[in-house]
């Protein structure tokens, strides 16, 4: 969805903070010299590539100039442009595909705050929008008014949805969600869960049970598990993704809120040290905010545009 | 990942030490390594440029490198300059002589602005206030509702009239709370993006209606490099106040407040520590420097030392030590003290460095510990100043009399001597540190 992406560019340059503005600022049509790297590692740590994934990055752009010896800025900028792209690589997938066994079971989980909600929102409308049955489960029966908020985001996206009261055990819900599912023939069940900090071994181990209860309603459920991280986020979301992957299956990421300044450059750190893909990316509060992830159009994104990426 | 700034900086200079001299190349390598730790951290990149130049200055100079402890040293300048960076005194939140004070809660979205102003209710009201809550979020499904569930919790009354905008929500408030006789306004707003023009506008307006005595910046505690951007957007069209840090019960680095204190000044005011509405804390800089170097928790055991510790025996037991005087009588002494610090496992977690010790931190539990209580109490004090007199029938005597073996006895024996060999090395490195109790266990970087 080209245009969604767009949208999003159209954002970061409409507040002329855009990475790839600065970037543009300074290397387009420049001899390239050594002085320069200080500015692309500036580029990538404000990203929040972090530590690691800064020195493999200038690492192997590094190893190049060396080989190729380019005369201009926008050529190491294309190097270090296609080493990012080659540690995002396994990315191109089709998300909106769904295996022939239905239904199919989603869950969505990650730290507070970060989307969850939102996202199977999202999700539930555009599935719906492909010609797919889907229902919600609210199995975040922890935090003031969740169940509510998914409810709500049910009635946008005309979607039924399962729910429990409020204190209810969630693992309960998730596997209420999967047999209504099951009954009424249903292609989607996505399971939304609360927000938990991965430092606390209790709230992990509920999720790990709301997991397996899942998989007891259904053999195979839940078939994909999405870690929904906050663009936001800096380092620490990799130590997030570590205990989460640990706990259940996370099969790939959903990367919110990248309509703001934030470029989430710690996903590509999870993708390239954790093999995960990123599968979405969140770009604003509306039932059709969501894109698939592009990892050509999310470098860009970082280092903006130069000659060599026309689209 | 960094478990201790401190073993880093140890470790690098022990490599140096066996050179002999240090040269300014190395303080500069261990400054080097103090960047890794920021910007591992979270701390926005020109901030960690800006702050190292400060500390190189001071580090290079003789202070360092006349020092015999240069590693100590170096973590000494760098936690003074980010404890003065992060303000020495922890701010508070203030009211208006005028009542009903109104303090506003912004910020992006999920940040814990909802959360927050109910725990913040929940203080006002514990310290005698009459808060009344404002709905004003009327974008976010059931934002309402989660506020007025958790307002119910804390019989704290909500404002929101259907179908008003957050301008007249603010207006109607103030109204309510002259009604309702409340004398604060918590005010509960939508998350937005600093760069939505429209919402930032809507804030303004609302700020110009009914202008804020507290307005506060709600930023999740494990934000990256955008901080800074965040906070410097908000800060153009608000008269911002303060900050809160929330999701501080996470192991998130926090990088940000420093961030945001470097390039805005703004004091943060609050930190949260949990989804329960108790979990609502003052800001301690110091804490919060040793917690972005990765340190461990070093103030709060400090404090906590100071609270429990009887000041007249540690002092007097620290001079024994220090003056080489170790025997198994002080050793016996030390551990009573520690055991007045609470669990051994809480006191261990906060000792920097411990977290990587996982191994030692499972052998030295509280049931060990009351075991080598025992054997040491079935001792004679002439058999603990002297250990030298142990024989076998003595050990048999002691292991029988606590309910131990002679094997367990064996090893305490050995575990003291090669302690008392640590004691001797540190003796000399000892240096009493400004306003902080000597402690009597090795010194704590
Ligand atoms: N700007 C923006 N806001 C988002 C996006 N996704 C979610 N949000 C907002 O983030 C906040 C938290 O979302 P929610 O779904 O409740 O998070 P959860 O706690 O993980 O379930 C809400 O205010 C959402 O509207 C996104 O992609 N962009
Ligand atoms: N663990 C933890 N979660 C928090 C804290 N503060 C808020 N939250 C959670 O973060 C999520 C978003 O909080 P909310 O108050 O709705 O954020 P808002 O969108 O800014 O109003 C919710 O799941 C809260 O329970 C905190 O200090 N610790
Ligand atoms: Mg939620
Ligand atoms: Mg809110």
């Amino acid at each position: 969805m080209p245009g969604l992406w767009e949208r999003l560019r159209g954002g970061l340059s409409r507040t002329r903070q855009g990475l790839g503005d600065r970037i543009r600022a300074v290397f387009a049509g420049r001899q390239w010299s050594d002085e320069l790297w200080d500015s692309l590692e500036e580029i990538l740590y404000e990203a929040d590539l972090g530590v690691d994934t800064v020195s493999h990055l200038l690492e192997e752009t590094r190893t190049l100039v060396r080989q190729k010896r380019p005369k201009l800025a926008d050529e190491v900028v294309e190097m270090l442009r296609r080493a990012m792209i080659v540690d995002l690589a396994g990315n191109d997938h089709d998300p909106w595909y769904l295996p022939p066994e239905r239904p199919v079971v989603w869950m969505l989980v990650g730290v507070n705050g970060t989307g969850k909600t939102t996202t199977a929102g999202k999700l539930a409308a555009m599935m719906k929008a492909r010609g797919h049955q889907v229902i919600l489960g609210a199995a975040d029966t922890f935090r003031a008014a969740a169940i509510e908020q998914l409810a709500i985001w049910a009635k946008r996206a005309e979607v039924p949805v399962v729910s429990q009261a409020i204190g209810a055990d969630s693992a309960a819900v998730a596997y209420d969600t999967v047999t209504a599912a099951v009954a009424r023939g249903m292609d989607l069940a996505i399971i939304d869960t609360a927000g938990r900090l991965h430092n606390k071994a209790q709230l992990m181990q509920e999720l790990a049970k709301v997991h397996r209860v899942t998989g007891r309603a259904l053999a195979g459920a839940p078939h994909e598990v999405w870690l929904v991280l906050d663009a936001t986020t800096g380092q620490n979301g990799l130590s997030q993704a570590e205990t989460f992957v640990k706990t259940v299956a996370v099969s790939g990421i959903v990367l919110t809120k990248l309509d703001g300044t934030a470029k989430g450059g710690v996903a590509l750190t999870i993708a390239r040290t954790l093999h995960l893909p990123i599968r979405w990316v969140g770009v604003g509060e509306s039932l059709d905010d969501l894109i698939v992830f592009d990892a050509k159009a999310y470098v860009s994104a970082i280092l903006g545009e130069t000659q060599g990426t026309s689209e | 990942m960094f478990d201790s700034l401190s073993e880093k900086l140890e470790a690098a200079f022990r490599r140096l030490r066996r050179k002999g001299v240090l040269s300014e190349a190395d303080v500069r390598e261990a400054v080097r390594e103090v960047r890794l730790a920021l910007l591992e951290a979270d701390v926005n990149f020109k901030v960690v440029k800006e702050f190292l130049a400060k500390v190189e200055a001071r580090a290079v100079g003789q202070e360092i490198l006349a020092s015999l402890t240069p590693d100590q040293e170096v973590v000494r300048v760098v936690r003074d300059e980010l404890s003065e960076l992060m303000g020495r005194q922890p701010a508070r939140v203030t009211m208006a002589s005028n009542p009903p004070t109104v303090i506003y809660l912004v910020g992006l979205q999920g940040s814990g602005k909802t959360t927050t102003a109910a725990k913040l209710a929940r203080m006002l009201k514990d310290q005698g206030r009459l808060p009344l809550l404002v709905a004003a979020d009327i974008y976010r499904p059931a934002a309402v509702d989660q506020l007025r569930t958790l307002a119910s919790q804390l019989d704290v009354p909500v404002y929101y009239s259907e179908g008003a905008n957050p301008v007249e929500l603010a207006v109607q408030g103030v109204a309510q709370s002259r009604k309702l006789a409340r004398d604060v306004l918590i005010i509960d707003t939508a998350g937005r993006l600093h760069i939505d023009e429209g919402l930032m506008a809507e804030l303004e307006a609302m700020e110009k209606k009914v202008p804020a005595h507290e307005t506060l910046l709600v930023v999740d505690a494990m934000t990256g490099q955008d901080a800074v951007r965040v906070t410097e957007s908000f800060r153009q069209r608000l008269p911002l106040t303060g900050v809160v840090l929330t999701k501080l019960d996470g192991d998130a680095r926090g990088g940000a407040a420093l961030s945001i204190r470097a390039v805005t000044g703004l004091p943060i005011k609050l930190i949260t520590t949990g989804e329960k509405l108790d979990a609502l804390e003052a800001f301690q800089p110091e804490r919060m420097a040793s917690r972005i170097l990765g340190m461990g928790d070093v103030l709060s055991l400090i404090e906590k030392a100071e609270l429990s510790l009887d000041r007249a025996e540690t002092e007097d037991l620290a001079k024994r030590v220090e003056s080489g005087d170790f025997s198994l009588e002080e050793f016996r002494a030390m551990l009573q003290q520690v055991k007045r610090l609470g669990p051994l496992s809480k006191v261990m977690e906060m000792i920097p460095g411990m977290g990587a010790m996982g191994k030692l931190k499972n052998q030295i539990d509280d049931k060990s510990l009351v075991r080598v209580e025992a054997i040491l109490s079935s001792m004679t004090p002439l058999e603990r100043r002297r250990p030298k007199v142990l024989d076998g029938s003595r050990r048999l005597r002691i292991a029988r009399g606590s309910g131990t073996t002679v094997q367990e006895v064996n090893r305490l024996l050995k575990q003291f001597q090669e302690m008392q060999k640590v004691m001797r090395q540190v003796k000399g490195m000892r240096k009493g540190k400004r306003g902080v109790p000597k402690l009597p266990f090795p010194p704590m970087p």
